[in-house]
Parts: structure tokens; sequence; C-alpha cells
């Protein structure tokens, strides 16, 4: 609540928050292309080995699509995210605690909530939706190698069950508002155990810990309840 | 209060988890002068340094800055009254993210409208009174332990301020590197006319640069004097924290049961 009273000077001074999200944001790109590819590709093997059974493995894209757009892009890139940038903040900002940095901050008369802690937390939930679409787009083309390309799942099949089968409002918007409440949820805790850690080695090491595990935790339980208010009684 | 004093301590009590760490400290400080705080490790000086700056508010009594008095300012006029004091942490506390000149020029970005140009020549004066004009494209972490220092004098005169409070600046420094931060803090309190505090063990270098020392033990002013009545003092706590001596008022041994009981001699050696 505070850093969101505070967050006035870093949203007028945007360059901190651009700053922010090439840390947070960008150099994260890497991970998340890199598993997004891998778990789309197994994606393509799983669904097409259980499809082909019952002789609809035509509808691998829209398994593939679904799965990601709806579940797997949101939280596992946000997984990925708590764990490659939520820890990153909670250090970075630990250790400024630790060396008294935001201390020296303070006495310059400079609030550190709003130079250090806002940008860092609008940065993470600018950047989180544009991490999972990623996600999901390079899985749904990892899906598409697999079972197209290698396997030789028909090109048209593939991509037409998709587009019929994936709703923009149900499915993609959804998806979008998961990502963001996840971007909120792990950027707030990432910057609150880096304010709130001890100054001391320990206590960084800590907080970077307790910012991956209960981000994980809150992001799977986040998870079950939006799924469960979104997808309820759809068929 | 005389229009020379810019730092007024009255009567000053500070408390945490109801231990006494200050108990009953009256100061004055003028302007222009260079004035150390000495004692022991947990002492209650870099207590007593966040009390004057505002980090904490005192059980009772007040610390006064400027006619101000510090802890019943709202957090919008502490911020207006930091602008005018600066702190020298006991390892600079430089931005690591920030390369030198960024960190000189910090404050003037975020306290003023100066054009970029302007801020460029400033900076590069403030590092140039420190001798570091030309490692103002480095980063803190190239920086020697004696070089951070400096940097972060720069950067704590960048706005000319009434007051610099220096907490521990000589700790962990190699001589030639202690007596450029002693001569710098002298030089530029003369040239800048503010004032400095200075908590500090470090003896010989401070007496040589102060104008003004307090010796603070177990949280009460134990002397006080100018370096040259410090250093002929006879008062014990102050001979032997000026000679450094192993023993004296400050004793070598933690209380505890004597030392035949202690190793269960039967009181025959006692």
């Amino acid at each position: 609540m505070l850093m969101l009273l505070k967050s006035g000077i870093s949203l007028r001074r945007f360059h901190l928050i651009i700053r922010e999200i090439y840390f947070t944001g960008v150099l994260s790109l890497i991970i998340i292309v890199v598993s997004g590819l891998f778990v789309g590709m197994v994606l393509g093997l799983q669904g097409y080995e259980t499809l082909q059974k019952y002789g609809s493995e035509s509808a691998v894209g829209t398994l593939v699509a679904l799965s990601l757009v709806r579940e797997l892009g949101p939280v596992v890139a946000a997984l990925l995210f708590a764990s490659r940038a939520g820890s990153a903040i909670t250090a970075e900002i630990g250790l400024m605690k630790a060396t008294e940095q935001l201390a020296a901050m303070e006495m310059m008369a400079v609030d550190p909530i709003a130079r250090v802690v806002a940008p860092r937390f609008w940065a993470g939930v600018i950047s989180m939706p544009f991490l999972a679409a990623m996600f999901s787009a390079v899985g749904i083309f990892g899906g598409y190698l697999v079972t197209v390309v290698l396997i030789g799942v028909d090109e048209g099949s593939f991509w037409s069950q998709m587009q019929n089968a994936v709703d923009f409002r149900y499915d993609i918007v959804n998806g979008v508002i998961k990502t963001c409440v996840f971007g909120v949820a792990v950027t707030a805790i990432a910057v609150f155990e880096g304010y709130d850690a001890p100054p001391t080695a320990e206590g960084v090491s800590g907080a970077t810990t307790r910012t991956v595990v209960t981000s994980s935790l809150a992001i799977l339980g986040l998870d079950f309840v939006l799924t469960a208010f979104m997808f309820r009684g759809m068929s | 209060m005389t229009s020379e004093t810019l730092v007024e301590i009255n009567d000053l009590n500070f408390s945490y988890d109801k231990r006494a760490i200050l108990k009953g400290i009256n100061m004055t400080m003028p302007r222009g002068k260079v004035i150390a705080i000495m004692g022991g490790s947990g002492c209650g000086k870099t207590t007593l340094l966040r009390l004057i700056g505002g980090s904490v508010a005192p059980s009772s009594g007040y610390v006064k800055v400027a006619g101000q008095v510090v802890h019943e300012l709202s957090r919008d006029e502490l911020f207006q009254m930091r602008r005018k004091m600066s702190m020298l942490f006991q390892f600079g506390a430089l931005f690591t993210d920030l390369s030198v000149f960024d960190n000189v020029a910090f404050q003037m970005r975020e306290h003023t409208n100066l054009p970029e140009a302007v801020i460029r020549d400033l900076v590069l004066m403030k590092l140039h009174a420190v001798g570091l004009r030309g490692a103002h494209k480095l980063m803190p972490a190239e920086l020697s332990g004696g070089m951070a220092r400096r940097v972060a004098l720069a950067r704590s005169i960048a706005l000319d301020p009434l007051l610099i409070m220096y907490d521990e600046p000589f700790t962990g420094l190699d001589p030639i590197s202690l007596s450029v931060i002693g001569n710098l803090i002298r030089r530029l309190t003369d040239a800048l006319g503010m004032t400095s505090i200075v908590v500090t063990h470090d003896v010989q270098e401070s007496l040589k640069i102060v104008d003004y020392v307090y010796f603070i033990s177990e949280g009460v002013i134990a002397a006080h004097g100018t370096p040259a009545e410090v250093r002929d003092s006879v008062a014990p706590f102050v001979h032997q924290f000026v000679h450094g001596e192993e023993d004296g008022p400050v004793p070598f041994h933690y209380p505890a049961n004597s030392y035949a009981s202690d190793l269960r001699l039967g009181g025959r050696f006692a």
C-alpha cells in the first residue's frame, strides 16, 4: 500500500522503471524463451502420443495452445520469473540495506521506497504479462516444430483447429489477467522480503529463499483460485 | 544557544528495548568546527549520530539542528532539513549500481533542476576536491577502501551542507589513506564553513584535526575538551583511551565469577 502511495515519483520519472524492466524483464527473456520452447515441445510429444490412440492427432495444436495460454504459460513463466528476477530483486534490495545504501539514501532526503522499491515493483508488474505471452508463443512454436515438422501432423489441421478452439475473451484475456495477478504477487513479495531482510549475509540469503518459496506457493494457490472463478462451468 | 551554534543537544536520553544507551547527554557544536565523539564500541556514538540525523527519536530531551528540534519535525520537514546535512557512512555506502560520477551527481539530480552541463562541472569540482576527478568513470567495485571513502566524501559535500556527520571514517584504512581522509575533513570543513561531527576510535589521527572532543562511556559524557586538554588529561578513562592502555576504568575482563571458582578449585588458590 505504502509502495502504491509512493509510486508517484517513479511514475513521473519513467526512465527508472524502464531501467528495471531491462534488468527484470529483458534479461529474463532467455530463460523464458528456452523453457517455453521445451515445454511446448514436450506438450506436443505427449499430446500426440495420447491423441493418436483416439485418431485425434490433428487436435494436438488445440491441446498445446490451450494448455499454454490458460495454464502453463502464466504459471511456469511466473515460477521462472520468481526464481530468476524475484530472487534478484530481493537480493539486490537486501544487499543495498546491508551495505547501508538505503540508509544513505534516507539521509540524503531521498525516499528509498519511491526511488528503489517502487520502480522495481512496477517493472515486475509490467514485465510479467509480456514474458508469459512470449513463453506461450514460443511454446506453441515448439509444439508446432515437434508435431508438424518432425512427426508430420497436417499443418492446416494444426493451426485451424487451434484457431477454432482458442477463444480470445475466455482463454487469452483470462490468461493475461492471471499473469498480471502473478506479476503483482511475485514482485510485491520480492520487494517486501528485500526491504524487510535483516542486514546480514544470512538475512539476505534467507530473504531470497523466502521470496522463491513464498512466490511459488502464492502462484500455485492463486492459480487454483483464479481458474476456479474464470473457467468454472465452461465447456 | 548562541547564533553560532549549529547543533545543540540537551539532556538527551535514548533507550533501546528498555536498555539505556544514552543518559543525559548535553553537547553544543558550533558552526565551522570539527567535533570528535569518541568512546568504546557499543557506547552509543553511532546512535547519537542517528539521533542528530533524525533516524531515531530520543526517549527524552532533544537535538536541535539549526534551531529546529529534530524529533518534532514531520517527515517532509525532516527531509527538508536533511538537505542541509550529510552523513559519511563507515564504508562509504556508495550506490554500487552507479558510477563514481553518478554517485556524486545523485543528490543534485534528485533535489535540483540544474542542467546536466552544470551538474557535470559541479561533480568534477567535488571530485577534484578529494583528488579523484580522474576516477569519475570508475564503478564503486573498482575503488580501494580509501578511494571509496573519498568518493563518499565528495558525494556528501555535493549540495554544500551545513553539517556533515562521519561514522568511523578511519576504519580499515592504510596510514596514507587515513591521513588523506583526516586532512580532507579538516580542509573541507574550513573551506565550506560547515560543521563536522566525527565519530571515531582513532585517537591519534582525530586529535590532529579536531577542535573539540567528547568522550562517551556507558552512555554518559565521561570527559570533554580541546585536543591539548585531552592529551594532558589525568582523568583515568581519558588517559586509558588516549594511550590505549589494556586495563583501567574499562576493564580487560568481562565481569565474571572469580577465576578460581570458575575453574572449580574450591577456593584453594583464590
